[in-house]
């Protein structure tokens, strides 16, 4: 417990002594911690497998994005449907200049889309590798759509230029440092609702059908209504970390939302150990931390660091950091255990 | 289980030992920092010499393009150093990868501009990379030079494009081909912004000159099946195929398109996104007698080219070939350093104001800088690929054409100018 307080105090104070750029990269790390903690909702505890979180992040952001994009405009069409050939703000774009109708949206779209997904796979009983090609191929039709509708999307070069929320500017420091509380608090509380769910009878059931779905289903549980209740949950907060992340980074396109982000952020659940929430919360921070500071060190070579991390985890981590030094607590305290119980996730 | 043991430890001491020394590398720029801001109102300026920005993609499905442009802008820089720097003081590069990726490339740029404090960022190539960087340079009020051909429609006040815009590259094309190749043009292109744009624009210019749309086709990025486009296209009987395919498209494009039996001679294609290097990769059996629009070739016949040329091949290999966005990318250099030359300093608004009607003599000829829009003049060139796989000019705009971003001067274009 003391170690979360300081943790949260930490971040806290994260502003007194980090620059302006460094604040906000942190703040898009709190923002990508947000969605591994979805994904190990349903990845480490109840073991699904979805490569397809990029969406559900993707529209989010879009949600929000296309709030802003409407603010910067100030009532004239936003600058990519005037080159793409369109005379006037389509119908669906309208309500969004309402920021209360786009963090409204960028939570339920999300959620909705996962629900209709989690209705027609959970349901009749398609998991497994199945459901996690079919979160793939969502993906794809999702970004394909996306690029194909440039008047109403952005196209590639997706959706940027923005100025300000709700009459700030964005530019502002008081505006960003604003912002990375924001996501702090937010990230806190997504973080106490995890904790409260994993603790939870719910919680217990989700694990039960990680580890054995047919043997739920014999003592009398549905295990859909289950799958299908927290890979919606899971959708919600990857959109409001997509929401999160287009206030911090001032774009989304995309191939932000594509097979390899989507992969990209089971990687980070990996990594840092799935099935412990912490761990992939640091995972994601950790990860993306790492990239950044590679990639500035070594612009040539980076991508093989990364790659190497990657290799080592997973041959030689198979529960990634925090099982790590779950290990090293373990042998400090000479309690070695032979028989733990082992748990076998679906394959990446 | 006792090598098991001695196995994690090593790989903790390696997984710390990489996070450490990217930690070093990060202190040696924040040390640096301080004396910088302490050197005064130089902006960038420092004893241990001005610091600028490189930021085109290393790595992803961009690198194979950018990574030249890398190479010719450090090359400028390294040329500039030889002879003494700019303002007396060595320009030293900090290179960042954009990784193809735009919010990528919105962060680095933030990074050099705020971190490292450079005075100038030379980079992009994608208009989507320009676009999300964009932003982050009016808001930092920094100073980018964006080297690639575009679809237009902009003028930052912090950025210079040394590529063409429309009006330097696609509409005298069209004109062009529509004098001399004939009436009915299919488009192809690939699925993003700049195709799109730039179809958006041909479309209205066809209807103003007598020009007949037959056909319109996008394929999404690295598409490489095109038989049914093919077909479409055979079907359609057009004079002409304009060409605003991207990437490895182009090499299944013209593959696919010479063993259906079509060759330059019985249909005509202009590209504007295959340029020399594009040719290494497609083969020039295959694309032999094609047509591409450009304001510069390697076989360009001015003085500075034959040096920059030769320069090019002596640094990186003699196999290597210099291209249109290659040269932009090194002029931009040479721009930036006569306008700080010029305005005396690295401060962005004094280097803007120099920079006005700046002129140089690049390897292309003669360029000048609009200062009204920040693009510069080129002239236009309309080349076909030769059996060596360079370019013979076939025409050229004569002089430099002044730029004009949102075709202000072209009553047809009317329609597409952004509504104030």
């Amino acid at each position: 417990m003391a170690g979360y307080a300081a943790a949260a105090v930490a971040l806290f104070a994260a502003p007194m002594f980090l620059s302006d750029f460094r604040l906000n990269l942190l703040a898009k790390f709190l923002a990508f911690a947000i969605v591994a903690l979805g994904l190990d909702l349903i990845w480490g505890y109840t073991g699904i497998l979805s490569l397809g979180h990029g969406i559900f992040f993707g529209i989010g952001a879009y949600a929000m994005a296309m709030y802003l994009k409407l603010e910067a405009s100030g009532g004239r069409l936003p600058d990519f449907m005037g080159w793409s050939g369109l005379k006037e703000l389509p119908l669906f774009w309208q309500p969004f200049s309402s920021f209360g109708f786009a963090v409204a949206m960028g939570i339920v779209m999300p959620a909705l889309l996962a629900l209709f997904l989690g209705f027609f796979t959970f349901r009749n009983r398609i998991r497994g590798v199945y459901f996690t090609i079919l979160t793939q191929a969502l993906v794809i039709i999702t970004t394909t759509l996306l690029v194909g509708q440039q008047a109403f999307t952005g196209g590639t070069n997706g959706v940027t230029g923005f100025s300000k929320i709700l009459g700030a500017s964005l530019a502002s420091p008081d505006t960003k440092r604003m912002l990375y509380f924001v996501t702090v608090l937010v990230l806190i509380a997504v973080f106490v609702a995890c904790r409260y769910i994993v603790g939870s009878r719910f919680g217990k059931v989700l694990r039960a059908i990680r580890d054995g779905e047919n043997r739920v289903r014999f003592i009398g549980y549905n295990p859909a209504m289950y799958q299908m209740v927290i890979f919606t949950l899971s959708a919600a907060f990857a959109g409001i970390a997509g929401m999160l992340f287009v206030l911090h980074v001032g774009i989304i396109s995309p191939s932000m939302m594509g097979i390899v982000p989507s992969i990209e952020m089971v990687l980070w659940v990996a990594i840092g150990g799935r099935g412990t929430l912490i761990g992939a919360a640091m995972g994601a921070v950790l990860l993306n931390w790492a990239k950044s500071e590679f990639s500035t060190s070594y612009p040539e070579g980076w991508t093989y660091f990364l790659g190497a991390m990657f290799v080592i985890v997973v041959v030689f981590l198979p529960n990634g950091l925090t099982g790590l030094l779950g290990k090293i607590k373990l042998g400090k305290k000479r309690r070695v255990t032979k028989n733990e119980p082992t748990i076998e996730y679906p394959a990446m | 289980m006792r090598n098991r043991k001695l196995l994690q430890v090593g790989i903790v001491v390696l997984l710390v030992s990489l996070v450490i020394s990217a930690c070093g590398g990060n202190k040696e720029t924040a040390s640096t920092t301080p004396s910088e801001t302490a050197g005064g109102s130089n902006g960038a300026a420092a004893a241990d010499g001005i610091k600028v920005g490189i930021l085109h993609s290393l790595s992803g499905t961009m690198a194979i393009s950018e990574v030249s442009v890398r190479d010719a802008e450090l090359m400028a820089i390294e040329e500039i150093n030889a002879a003494g720097g700019v303002l007396g003081t060595q320009i030293v590069p900090v290179v960042e990868d954009g990784a193809s990726d735009w919010p990528t490339f919105a962060e680095k740029a933030r990074k050099l501009i705020s971190e490292d404090k450079v005075a100038t960022v030379f980079g992009g190539w994608t208009s989507s990379s320009r676009k999300a960087m964009k932003p982050v340079f009016e808001e930092l009020n920094g100073l980018l030079w964006y080297p690639v051909q575009y679809e237009g429609l902009e003028a930052s006040p912090n950025i210079f494009y040394t590529g063409a815009t429309t009006n330097q590259q696609i509409v005298p094309a069209v004109d062009w081909l529509l004098e001399n190749r004939g009436k009915k043009m299919y488009l192809l292109g690939s699925d993003y912004v700049f195709p799109r744009t730039a179809n958006l624009i041909i479309k209205e210019q066809l209807k103003a000159k007598g020009g007949e749309l037959v056909g319109e086709e996008y394929t999404p990025l690295g598409h490489t099946d095109y038989s049914t486009i093919i077909s479409k296209i055979k079907e359609a009987e057009p004079d002409i195929v304009f060409n605003t395919l991207n990437g490895d498209s182009n090499v299944a494009f013209f593959k696919q398109l010479k063993d259906a039996g079509i060759s330059a001679q019985d249909l005509t294609t202009l590209s504007v996104s295959v340029a020399e290097e594009e040719i290494r990769g497609i083969g020039v059996d295959v694309l032999e007698g094609h047509l591409a629009a450009w304001n510069y070739y390697q076989t360009t016949d001015t003085p500075a080219n034959a040096a920059f040329v030769a320069n090019y091949k002596k640094k990186y290999g003699e196999d290597r070939v210099t291209a249109d966005p290659i040269e932009a990318g090194y002029t931009a250099v040479y721009l930036w350093k006569a306008a700080v030359e010029k305005a005396g300093s690295t401060d962005v608004a004094k280097v803007k104001e120099a920079a006005k009607e700046l002129e140089w003599d690049a390897p292309e000829g003669k360029v000048r800088i609009d200062g009204e829009t920040q693009h510069i003049y080129k002239t236009v060139r309309i080349g076909e690929v030769q059996a060596d796989g360079q370019f013979k000019e076939l025409w050229n705009s004569g002089e430099a054409v002044k730029p004009d971003p949102y075709l202000k001067s072209y009553e047809w274009a009317a329609s597409i100018q952004p509504s104030e």
